[in-house]
This record gives C-alpha cells, structure tokens and sequence, in this order.
C-alpha cells in the first residue's frame, strides 16, 4: 500500500510540474506537430488516402517517444541543478521507485502530443483515423506509454555519470523515429535495422496500435510491448544500483 | 580599427566564452549524428511515400539543419549572456553594436557552414547519393550562404531574445518553421500557395534550390538568381535583427529588464 501510495502521490505531483512548464508542456506538444506536418505534406504527394492514415497514426504516437527520449535523459541531471538529487538517493526507498513515477509523468505528456496530433490530421488535412476496437486501441496505447516510461527508466538511471546526458537524448529522438514503424515499414530498412527495431518496445506498441485502430488482432503485439518494457524497467532496477554505489564511491553525485 | 578588433577579437573570445560547455560529447551527437538521422528520417519518409529521390532529402535537410547552429548560437549570445549575468555589462559598453553582434554572428556562420557540409558529404555517401565533382565547388559557396542567411534571422531571434525569456522554444519553434516552409522535404510548388509564399520569403529556401539544381547538374549562372536572392534575404534579415537589438536594448534599458532570468 505505501508503494501504491508513493508511486501514485509522485506521479502526480510530477505530472503537475510538467504541466506549469512552458516547455516540458507546450512545446513537446509543438515540436511532434512540425514533423507530423512535414510527414503529412509529403505523404499527400503520393495521393494515397491509405499512406495519410498511416502517417496520421504514426506521427501520433511519435510524440510519446520524443517527450521520454528527449527529458528522461536529462531527467538526474535536472535534479542534480535543483540540488534535489542527493535527497531522493538518500531517501529510504529504493530509487527505481522514486524514478519510474517520473518517467511515466512525462511519458504521460505524450498523450498531449498524441491527441494534439490526432486533432491536427483530422483538421488541417482531413485525415480521419478509423479505430474498429476503441477499447483495445486505449488499451495499447496505455502499456505502450508505460513500457515507453520503463524505457525512459533505463536511460535516466544508465546516464547518471554522463553530465551532457540531454544531448544524448535529443539524439536518440530521430533514430526512435525511424526504426520503430512510427513513419517507415520496417520492411524498407536492412535486415539487421529490424533486429534493432524488435527489440525496442515501441515497435510493438506501435504495432499493436495500428493493428487495433484496423480491426486485427493486436493481443500477441501488446503482450510483447509489454514484456519487453519490463524487462527494460528490471534492466533499469539493476543498473540504478550499481551506477549509484559507484557515484558514492566516487563523490560524483552532485557534480554538475 | 576598434570596430574590427570588436569584429574579429570580440566575436572570438564571445563564442569561446558562450560555449565553453560545447565539448565533443555535445557537439558529436547534436550537431553531427543528430542530422544524419533527421536526413535518413525523412529519405525513408520518401521511399515509404514513392515521393522524390534520396538526393531531394540529403540536400534539403542537410542545408536545413545550419538552421540549429545558427539560430540557437545566436540567440544565446544574449540569452547565454544574461544566464551568466554578463549581458549588462556587455551593452553597458561603449563598443558599436554592429561590428560586437555582426562579430558574434561569424563564428557561428563558419560553426553552420561546418554541420552542413559534414551532413552534406556524410548522408550522401550513406545513402548514395552521387553529387558530381563539378558541383562541389559552388555547392560549398550556396551552403554557405545559407548559413549566413540563416544567422540572419539568428540575429532577429537574438533581438527578441532581449524581451523572450523562453529563447530554446523560440529558436526550436523557427527550426520547425523552416523544416516545413523551406523546402527541405516538400518542393514548395506543391505546398499550398500561401505556404510557398512564406517559404520564399524565409532564409534557406533559395539556397536549398540553388543546391539541388547544383547536383542535377547546372552551372554556377544558372543558380546565381536563387543565391542572390538568398542573399538579400538574408541581409534584410540581419538589418531587422539589429534594429531590434537597437529597439530592445534601449526598451529593456528603460524598464530595468535587462537581466530579468
């Protein structure tokens, strides 16, 4: 119950945060929507109304992975300037608990971009995204948030010695964007790009969006976006720990 | 002579001192990796859509993404500067403002043209794309350009940058704008009408078009119209961006907003 209490207390204490943020708030809403429309405008060239839907699901869900990609990594950093960070490690509670509340606030943010997105399709160039199972559809896109979070855990809790840690995750926003099947068929790209790409749970999230919104099956995709979100999240659990230790053994936590 | 030792020394020691924090770990993945996979994005984008060639993208957003070293670093000469609480001291000076933010505006343009022509040679051997020997040498002059064009609005971004605290979105919302309106991924013939008359009035659309004719083959006259005109963009720019820093200097003077965080 204490557990329950502390991740639902710190989530939504965090997700107010982001949300008083001009930047964390408007702007991870914005800057989905600059490439959403340059998406859309060169999908519209190949008059293909089927290639538009494509585009206007996948650029939805792309703003979820930039909100993680581009604030978890910068995320320690950020309380490192606050002066916050000492006090949540010293805090009794083991420290994944404290960051993956965080983390899911700001995968959260994405929902933002998504309808955002969504809404920007639908009125600025007509794309209406058809959904035959609406309640599997909300489902997917929930654990696709969630293993996306788990993923943002990882890479919060493995960059806690990288001071530059925000310039590592600007640069893992593209390669997310294109490997995961946000934009591009996976099919288009080298063989050994899909092992990338299968093995990051967007891809199967993504997936079983798009399988939900047709009317397919998208059970198999979810249960795997699930899994290998947490085993990202356990990879994250064990990682906090050493990299943590070693920042104490180091007296390096609180450098900036 | 002071004026060009402003110039020269002063835009040196300033960019040296504004971005100290640039190191390698930064630089690498931000102003090298980062567009290599902004250009493959957008290159897969097109195959995926049967729209264009790879050769379209490369150049479109190779030229394109000068628009973050150029914007951000200009911009934060100010907003750098009132971060470290200098920026009173700087235009408490008696230095003319043309040669001290002209001055800080050459290293950046020289930074822009380097992100450039590295994403430039990089993504087109990636993708294979074959740009002909011949091309190269005015290539080279139109990125360049472009920089400079492009610094050309930095400097109005700087000049807002005296009243807008939130200078990154500032900087990040004109990145967006420019990937949309420039032509960098849509030929601006097929934009809406409304859409293609704001791109032509931008920095960098000229330069991407003098670029690409550039690779498929024309000469240097056949392009000089696009890079005058980009030129002169860019020049009507830089004169908006210092008669902004003028106006906003002396406005944040008389409000004592100067150094407001």
């Amino acid at each position: 119950m204490k557990v329950l209490r502390l991740v639902s207390v710190s989530y939504w204490l965090h997700l107010k945060m982001l949300a008083t943020s001009a930047f964390e708030g408007v702007f991870q809403v914005i800057w989905p929507l600059f490439f959403a429309t340059t998406a859309f405008l060169v999908f519209r060239q190949s008059h293909d109304p089927h290639a538009l839907v494509y585009a206007g699901l996948g650029s939805a869900v792309m703003g979820i992975w930039s909100v993680i990609a581009t604030t978890a990594s910068g995320l320690l950093q950020r309380e490192r300037w606050h002066g916050t960070l000492e006090l949540l490690v010293a805090s009794p509670t083991p420290f994944a608990l404290v960051l993956v509340p965080m983390t899911a606030a700001m995968a959260s943010l994405g929902v933002y971009s998504l309808v955002a997105t969504l809404l920007w399709g639908w009125l600025l160039f007509g794309i209406t995204v058809p959904v035959a199972h609406p309640v599997v559809f909300v489902l997917a896109i929930v654990v696709s948030i969630f293993a996306i979070a788990l993923i943002g855990f990882l890479l919060s809790v493995t960059v806690v010695r990288y001071r530059t840690a925000w310039a590592l995750g600007n640069l893992l926003e593209y390669p997310g964007w294109l490997v995961c099947g946000f934009l591009v068929p996976i099919t288009l790209f080298p063989h050994w790009v899909g092992w990338i790409a299968y093995a990051l749970p967007p891809t199967w999230g993504m997936a079983a969006i798009r399988s939900a919104a047709s009317g397919g099956s998208p059970w198999g995709q979810i249960v795997m976006c699930l899994v290998l979100g947490l085993a990202y999240g356990a990879a994250g659990a064990l990682v906090s720990e050493s990299v943590l230790r070693s920042a104490r053994r180091n007296a390096t936590l609180a450098l900036t | 002579m002071n004026s060009l030792r402003v110039f020269f020394v002063g835009g040196l020691i300033s960019f040296r001192g504004l971005f100290n924090w640039l190191s390698p770990w930064i630089y690498i993945p931000s102003m090298l990796v980062a567009p290599i996979f902004q250009i493959l994005l957008f290159a897969y984008i097109g195959r995926s859509a049967g729209v264009q060639d790879d050769a379209f993208f490369v150049i479109g957003n190779a030229v394109q993404y000068s628009a973050i070293p150029c914007l951000f670093a200009l911009t934060n000469t100010v907003a750098g500067e009132r971060w470290t609480q200098t920026l009173g001291i700087v235009l408490v000076t008696p230095a003319r403002r043309v040669p001290l933010f002209l001055g800080r505006s050459l290293p950046v343009v020289v930074n822009g043209f380097l992100v450039s022509m590295f994403c430039l040679v990089v993504s087109s051997l990636l993708l294979g794309v074959h740009i002909p020997g011949s091309a190269w040498p005015p290539m080279v002059v139109v990125v360049a350009v472009a920089a400079a064009s492009c610094t050309g609005l930095g400097l109005v971004t700087a000049a807002i940058g005296l009243r807008v605290r939130e200078t990154a979105v500032l900087s990040n919302v004109l990145f967006g704008v420019l990937l949309i309106f420039s032509g960098a991924n849509v030929p601006l013939d097929t934009l809406p009408s409304w859409m293609a008359t704001v791109g032509e009035a931008l920095p960098l659309s000229h330069a991407i078009a003098a670029a690409r004719e550039l690779a498929a083959g024309a000469s240097w006259s056949d392009v000089s119209g696009l890079v005058g005109t980009e030129v002169l963009i860019g020049v009507v720019y830089a004169a908006i961006g210092l008669g902004g820093l003028r106006y906003f200097e002396a406005e944040s003077r008389r409000k004592a907003t100067l150094e407001i965080q």
